[in-house]
């Protein structure tokens, strides 16, 4: 049993540090504002959660009862994300960021 | 074995953060900037959560939960300065 909890940790870790690395590559190698966007706030929030849900598995077993403070995080954490994207793209668009032409749908001219 | 994950772990994470700060260098705009650091602070969240778990203690979780906290409301906060010119009209 705790082997297997172990290899829980230890996968939900790897797979943690490994997503939150790709959105950060994301956030650097991409070519425009709207498509660096993606990488942030989808992969390295789910990378926070993983490595949030390893930090739980860890801690449960060693303190007095089940351990929820990471919990809370991970709950903000997934609640604050989509609405900071979402107010930073309106940002961009009211700035008149550049744009990639590869970039489609033109929002504000509706 | 979990520590060596961790260890694994930590490099990984402070090589995003490292991909982090290149783009608030380079970032040809404000917008990209802001991006650059709100991303920054979720990462560091992150290293702050394996760095407790490595020693064992539960010190770090208020510290992540204030930084989590603080980084939204400042991203916000310059966000609705760029968008608007004010903070608080």
């Amino acid at each position: 049993m705790d082997n297997l909890i172990e290899g829980i940790i230890v996968v939900a870790v790897l797979a943690g540090a490994a997503f939150t690395l790709v959105g950060s590559l994301g956030l650097a190698k991409l070519p425009d504002f709207y498509m660096r966007l993606h990488g942030p706030t989808k992969a390295t929030t789910l990378g926070v959660g993983a490595i949030l849900i390893a930090s739980m598995l860890f801690f449960s077993p060693r303190e007095a009862g089940l351990s929820l403070h990471e919990l809370m995080v991970a709950l903000f954490l997934f609640i604050t994300a989509p609405v900071s994207a979402h107010i930073l793209a309106k940002a961009a668009m009211h700035g008149d960021v550049k744009r990639n032409p590869k970039t489609r749908g033109e929002p504000w001219e509706q | 074995m979990i520590d060596l994950s961790l260890r694994i772990a930590a490099v990984v994470v402070g090589l995003a953060l490292l991909l982090n700060l290149y783009r608030l260098l380079r970032g040809p705009d404000l917008a990209d900037r802001l991006l650059a650091l709100d991303t920054m602070y979720i990462n560091s969240i992150a290293m702050i959560i394996l760095y407790g778990m490595y020693r064992e203690t539960t010190l770090y979780f208020e510290a992540a939960l204030l930084i989590a906290l603080i980084g939204f409301v400042s991203t916000v906060a310059v966000a609705k300065f760029l968008l608007r010119g004010d903070i608080i009209e």
